[in-house]
């Protein structure tokens, strides 16, 4: 449980899609410059996300990791299929991307048509294909934390991109110098905001520092029981 | 001036200035921010591309007429996917350090927005000569702001081009650190790349005030 928790917030705050390893920058700086679109596109892509990363994940685990096939029978397990894994990932995320649009046509017109070229787009978005690529370069272990992480680095990028665009629709009135104006401040706003994401690095090492203070008192008292032995010596001498 | 007829020339020296890929048409941003904090990653990433975007153009651009219009997505998808394969393979082959540094930018080069945009821009109307000019050139332009970012990232952050130290050595004080500079770790971290990217776009608009956006 603690696992996912971890891995929930660290997805969101520290390892953030947009601010650490800038994925889905084209759309994120495409797409902000309205708040209502922004927040379409977000929910777009936590819900491509949630669906594609564990999906991806148990390709790779019952496909591409190195003796992933075992299953198939025992002569298979020394093939490692990883060379394939841009391609497999890249068309499941197609695919489900087509998915998601036909539904969301079929279930939601309004909001289909408020998306317009967006939704397809986002199946080539580096977010998405970056979601399964570091799923996959980090090992997550279970298919409850790669669901978990999906939906986290969705969020993640979802408060990013909701943050830049309130930020853009408010800078309008700003006195931003000319050749500055548009894509020069939001690039300029979104690194101050990703200096102020780096303060999330803290959050989460409380655990380990409570483990290295036990190990201290541990120390301590050996030394102790040692000098009261020094001192006994040295009254009998 | 012999084998690339002016037209063609432009089709180079473009995307170098004017049309800058990165800057201008607002694509690729995603790996040219995340890998720069090195010189000789930046070098390697656009080299890279430079082989993606060259080749790909020329195939797309021969394969124009028959690739059914429903399904073009999907081939684009295949054949960037299939380079990119090539280039991570080799990579890893040859320089593993360097292929661990770029990590899953490789593979996010098959999303760069730059190959499936000259895709669906360039290849997709014009012959493979053309077609190939313009990768080269897209990918140039792409290069000099990787390279421009990584200098200042790599300069300012370690005191290092290429691995090599030339502000002298932090740790004896030679060379500048004996004034009591010290290296502004900051510019390592991800951010300031943002931030730097932002300054050029700010120069590049100033020299040419016909970009200005209202």
């Amino acid at each position: 449980m603690i696992e996912h928790i971890e891995l929930f917030f660290k997805s969101i705050f520290i390892d953030n899609m947009v601010f650490a390893v800038f994925l889905g920058m084209c759309s994120y700086l495409a797409v902000s410059k309205k708040v209502a679109t922004a927040v379409g596109l977000g929910a777009a892509v936590i819900f491509v996300l949630a669906i594609t990363v564990p999906l991806n994940w148990l390709l790779d685990q019952y496909l591409l990791q190195p003796g992933a096939l075992v299953w198939l029978g025992p002569e298979f397990a020394e093939y490692d299929l990883g060379f394939l894994s841009f391609i497999m990932f890249i068309a499941t995320i197609a695919t489900m991307v087509q998915l998601v649009e036909i539904v969301v046509e079929k279930f939601s017109p309004s909001l289909y048509n408020s998306l317009g070229i967006f939704l397809p787009l986002i199946a080539v978005n580096c977010a998405i294909l970056g979601g399964s690529l570091f799923m996959q370069s980090r090992e997550i272990e279970t298919l409850g934390l790669a669901i978990n992480y999906g939906i986290s680095s969705g969020i993640g990028w979802f408060l990013a991109i909701l943050a830049i665009a309130a930020i853009r629709e408010k800078i309008r009135y700003s006195n931003v110098p000319a050749p500055l104006r548009g894509l020069g401040i939001t690039f300029i706003v979104t690194g101050l905001m990703g200096i102020g994401f780096l303060s999330f690095g803290g959050m989460l090492t409380g655990d380990d520092e409570e483990v290295k203070d036990e190990q201290k008192e541990v120390v301590v008292e050996t030394n102790e029981v040692e000098k009261e032995e020094d001192n006994q010596i040295k009254i009998v001498n | 001036m012999g084998i690339i007829s002016k037209k063609d020339t432009k089709l180079i020296k473009d995307p170098l200035a004017d049309n800058n890929p990165i800057t201008i048409q607002v694509l690729g941003i995603c790996s040219a921010l995340a890998i720069t904090a090195e010189l000789k990653a930046s070098l390697v990433m656009g080299i890279a591309v430079l082989f993606v975007l060259g080749i790909g153009n020329v195939v797309i651009s021969l394969m124009r007429n028959i690739i059914p219009s429903k399904i073009r997505i999907i081939v684009q998808l295949i054949v960037v996917a299939s380079l990119v394969i090539i280039v991570d393979q080799v990579l890893k082959a040859y320089a593993y350090e360097l292929s661990k540094t770029l990590s899953v930018f490789v593979g996010l080069i098959i999303t760069n927005c730059i190959i499936m945009g000259r895709f669906e821009a360039f290849a997709l109307g014009n012959g493979p000569w053309r077609a190939f000019l313009d990768g080269i050139g897209n990918a140039l332009g792409y290069a000099v702001i990787l390279l421009a970012v990584g200098f200042f990232r790599e300069l300012l952050g370690s005191g290092t081009l290429f691995g090599i130290p030339v502000l002298g050595d932090p740790i004896e004080k030679t060379g500048l650190y004996s004034t009591g500079y010290e290296n502004n770790g900051f510019m390592l971290m991800p951010p300031m790349a943002l931030i730097i990217v932002g300054l050029i776009i700010w120069v590049q608009r100033s020299r040419n005030t016909t970009l200005i956006e209202d």
